[in-house]
């Protein structure tokens, strides 16, 4: 890495502010247009035709009808869309999902799609389409997937990642494993050693505004996408190859985007919209309905984790052992290869070892959920460390300390860390206020920690400087909450200006090189590195232009507080960036900074969160009556965002822990495909979200900044089972807590009691 | 089949024709050009598509177009006057309040729908009020501080 990267110690004056965004204005008058607010001359509107079976072969489609319906511009299935993955089973995958093929794998799979002049005909056309469907026996349920005795999805699914190779199909799709040391002999030198089995069910990202795109090809082979993405760059890439067309050919336009949590990571209708244009020659809209959303895109994992950990009278863990099973939909993904690593993450363990499962199930593709895989490994790892803290009579906080990884603690997924944030966010908690206010009658508390690895990557950033001395700075990661207000905040930082001067926008990725996603937390962290380097690329030019003008050499001009000085003469008036700017066409032409590079050593993050309830024993109603989040930042670019961030992760994760689950039926049928059934948070279940936080600087980055957006949805489940548990006396191990499970689990309390 | 619908949207005369099955919410998104109104759900759970009907906070994907004949509708385009914005717009940028930004047209209409009826709403009084407007970005926090202090702002305004 450039080692003009690392971190140095400075005093900021922009970076730490708390300025209006700069796209604030359009979004609060209705102006700022997000994937469905978009039209295009003479756009068709598409729909999708879904399976209702969770799993079928797909014996016929005939389109004849639907095709003949007037209005009717295109009708495509999977023989619009051949395969030209090339050995890609990423991508292949992707492709089976966008259309399912020889068979459908889940209730809502697409099987077919028509592009009609209005909705009303793509309606009537739908209805025409006539398939012919062999229904297979299904599996939904974890647990049931991964035994044998279950239907397989794949018959040439041979579980990866273990040895010898197994000689029959099954549903688990891939092993793997992670850890060091001997867990058997750690578990010999315990006091205590608490063995369990977790459950969780399958949420969705929850995003409010539903996938949607435009799409245009047209005769020549080229194209133009608008889309809600969380990565335009990555769409045209996966896009162009699933469509054999050229890259360069392919403008992906991100449009605003209304959520997408990691939702949005991944194709789900583009692949078809671009195919019905293609086939109608005429621009196509293609949206989902809520339904769609919640039957078709993304959900997370549902898991079955089983873990051991034991615990000496002394505090000290022994070691800890997790098995853990993460359904991934009909495909294989890497999401309990994530269980497995960020599980123990939080903590400096001599023993640990952990296995992960990847499971098929007749439900849709899963897809990334903010810190995808880590709160279900950290509802089983805090719960049980919780359970053991009360074996020895130790209190919780303080156990976690002693435990808590540090600078050179070699992690459970390997890496040995550089200077993080678990043990000061813990120390934080201990001094905290919240920690010893008084509870009322059925109220308890609970607190846990979190980890998430936060990522780097591609990035590519341009800063134009204007004539009048204002700023452009273009990057190529989607803003999905504030982050342009965070990005023009470093670049007047770095360039000594007013923010006010700034305004960053985001490129297509015709204006830009290529850029990852905005995911694993690395928007702010890698386009801000980029935009620091070309902000100083452009401090250089500056400077030239200044010695120009002056008719001094460059090694006599300084950068400071916006304008250039000349160091060896101080008759000269400094030159501020307008005047330098303005001269610009007689000094060389426009001035400008560019940037790309791979954005290493994200720096790790650790969260802990405090939570108090308060549990109806006669209902089961749990209600969260305070709740508190501390976490390292890093360096706080605009701290209202940050906390934000912090809220709104936690609250997606008090949704997941109390009330948020797919319910499917016995036919493989999701029943509640809806806000009104899968009911997230609204604002009178919530208190206020209280926020602190730690500014331990990532060493990587230039201004120490870390990723901010996903830890904070890791600790909540755990902390508050931990806190159900001591307000009601009964340990959850099923989530969501939800008022007949939680009313069940006391009953049989009671009843074990009696 | 097609039905003209004349009504007031944000205090002009507007005239459109929509399908008479069409939703108010499509109406006003498609055939007047009104895209603040969003959709998020389609079967009034989630409150992106908040207007108001003869002053009424309504989901507009629950209103047909037809309904609309001879009414008045406020979206939210038409909460500032000109320039100016609105004290809730002007809160809602302050406090951070939105991060996507798609459920912040709802939600300022609905605000606006309660301080109008009560100008001094508690804490949980707003939080109840806003009950019907889905966000996933914030954790409602910065939503109901935003609110809070527009009710301050807006009562010494009209003391003045």
């Amino acid at each position: 890495m450039n080692k003009e990267t690392k971190f140095t110690e400075r005093t900021f004056k922009s970076v730490g502010t708390r300025p209006v965004r700069p796209d604030g204005v359009d979004k609060v008058t209705g102006r700022a247009r997000y994937g469905a607010d978009y039209d295009m001359p003479g756009q068709l509107i598409g729909l999708m035709l879904r399976s209702p079976h969770a799993h079928a072969t797909i014996k016929k489609i005939d389109t004849s009808a639907a095709e003949q319906l007037p209005g009717v511009k295109a009708v495509v299935t999977s023989k619009d869309l051949p395969d030209l993955t090339d050995g890609d089973t990423d991508l292949k995958c992707i492709l089976e999902n966008s259309m399912a093929r020889k068979k459908a794998f889940y209730d809502g799979h697409a099987v077919a799609a028509v592009a009609a002049v209005d909705m009303p005909t793509a309606k009537a056309a739908l209805k025409l389409i006539n398939v012919e469907y062999k229904i297979h026996k299904h599996v939904t349920d974890v647990d049931k997937a991964a035994d044998p005795k279950a239907p397989v999805l794949h018959k040439d699914c041979f579980t990866k990642g273990v040895e010898p190779a197994p000689v029959k199909p099954s549903n688990i799709a891939a092993s793997s494993e992670f850890g060091h040391g001997d867990v058997g002999k750690g578990f010999d030198d315990a006091d205590f050693v608490v063995e369990r089995n977790f459950r969780t069910e399958q949420t969705h990202q929850g995003y409010i505004e539903p996938h949607a795109c435009v799409a245009s090809v047209s005769p020549d082979g080229s194209g133009e996408l608008w889309v809600c993405t969380q990565g335009h760059f990555v769409f045209r890439q996966q896009c162009a190859q699933l469509l054999g067309m050229d890259m360069a050919k392919l403008r992906v336009t991100s449009s605003e985007i209304g959520g997408g949590f990691g939702g949005k990571t991944h194709l789900w209708l583009e692949p078809v919209a671009l195919a019905l244009s293609r086939k109608a020659n005429l621009p196509v809209k293609l949206t989902m309905t809520r339904e769609d959303v919640f039957r078709a895109s993304g959900p997370t994992s549902a898991t079955s984790i089983d873990i051991k950990i034991g615990i000496k009278n002394d505090g000290t863990i022994t070691a800890g052992e997790a098995t853990l099973r993460y359904t991934s939909g009909p495909w294989k993904g890497s999401w309990a290869m994530l269980g497995a690593m960020t599980a123990f993450a939080c903590y400096d363990l001599e023993n640990v070892k952990t296995t992960g499962l990847e499971i098929l199930v007749n439900r849709p593709k899963t897809t990334a959920y903010r810190a995808p895989s880590a709160p279900m490994a950290a509802f089983a790892v805090e719960s049980v460390i919780d359970e053991l803290a009360g074996k020895i009579g130790r209190d919780p906080v303080a156990v976690r300390i002693q435990n808590a990884a540090k600078e050179g603690t070699q992690s459970s997924y390997g890496p040995v860390y550089g200077p993080i944030g678990i043990g000061p966010t813990l120390e934080a908690a201990a001094k905290h206020p919240h920690m010893s206010a008084p509870l009322g009658e059925n109220q308890g508390r609970g607190m846990a920690c979190g980890f998430w690895f936060n990522f780097g990557g591609q990035s590519c950033t341009h800063i134009n400087i204007d004539i009048d001395g204002t700023v452009t700075l273009t990057v190529g990661t989607i803003d999905v909450g504030g982050a342009r207000a965070s990005l023009s905040l470093v670049v007047a930082e770095e360039l000594g200006i007013n923010y006010e001067q700034v305004k960053t926008v985001i490129g297509d990725t015709g204006n830009l090189g290529y850029n990852e996603m905005t995911d694993g937390s690395r928007g702010t962290f890698a386009s801000s590195m980029s935009a620091i380097m070309s902000a100083r690329k452009a401090i250089e030019e500056l400077k030239q232009r200044a010695a120009m003008m002056w008719d001094v050499s460059v090694d006599e001009v300084s950068w400071e507080d916006g304008h250039a000085r000349a160091t060896g003469n101080s008759n000269l008036p400094p030159l501020s960036i307008a005047e330098i700017a303005a001269g610009a066409g007689k000094t060389g032409g426009p001035i400008a900074g560019h940037t790309e590079l791979n954005a290493d050593g994200a720096g790790v993050s650790f969260a802990t969160h405090i939570c108090d309830v308060e549990v109806d024993p006669e209902t089961g109603l749990t209600r969260v009556i305070r709740y508190t989040v501390i976490q390292d930042a890093g360096k706080a670019v605009h701290p209202t965002y940050v906390e934000g961030q912090f809220q709104g992760g936690a609250t997606q994760g008090i949704g997941w822990a109390l009330n948020e689950e797919y319910i499917y039926g016995d036919d493989g049928r999701l029943q509640n495909p809806g806000f009104l059934d899968y009911r997230i948070p609204v604002c009178s279940d919530l208190p206020m979200i209280d926020t602190q936080i730690l500014e331990i600087p990532n060493p990587n980055h230039p201004y120490g900044i870390r990723g901010v957006g996903e830890t904070s949805i890791v600790p909540p489940l755990a902390a508050i089972a931990n806190a159900v548990s001591n307000a009601s006396g009964v340990r959850m191990t099923h989530v969501p807590m939800s008022p007949p499970r939680i009313l069940a689990a006391i009953e049989e309390a009671e009843t074990t009691t009696a | 089949m097609s039905v003209l619908v004349n009504s007031t949207i944000n205090g002009d005369n507007v005239s459109f024709s929509c399908d008479a099955d069409e939703t108010l919410m499509d109406a006003l998104r498609n055939r007047v050009g009104l895209k603040g109104v969003k959709e998020g759900c389609g079967t009034g759970d989630c409150g992106a598509c908040s207007i108001r009907l003869d002053g009424a906070l309504v989901c507009s994907c629950l209103v047909l177009g037809a309904e609309a004949e001879g009414r008045t509708v406020e979206t939210v385009e038409g909460m500032s006057n000109g320039a100016e914005l609105h004290v809730l717009q002007t809160k809602f940028l302050e406090h951070a309040a939105l991060q996507c930004g798609i459920c912040t047209p709802g939600f300022l209409i609905a605000a606006q729908t309660l301080l109008e009826k009560n100008p001094s709403p508690t804490e949980t009084e707003i939080r109840y009020a806003l009950a019907g407007n889905l966000c996933r970005c914030t954790g409602y926090d910065k939503i109901v501080r935003a609110v809070q202090d527009a009710a301050v702002v807006m009562k010494k305004g009209r003391k003045k």
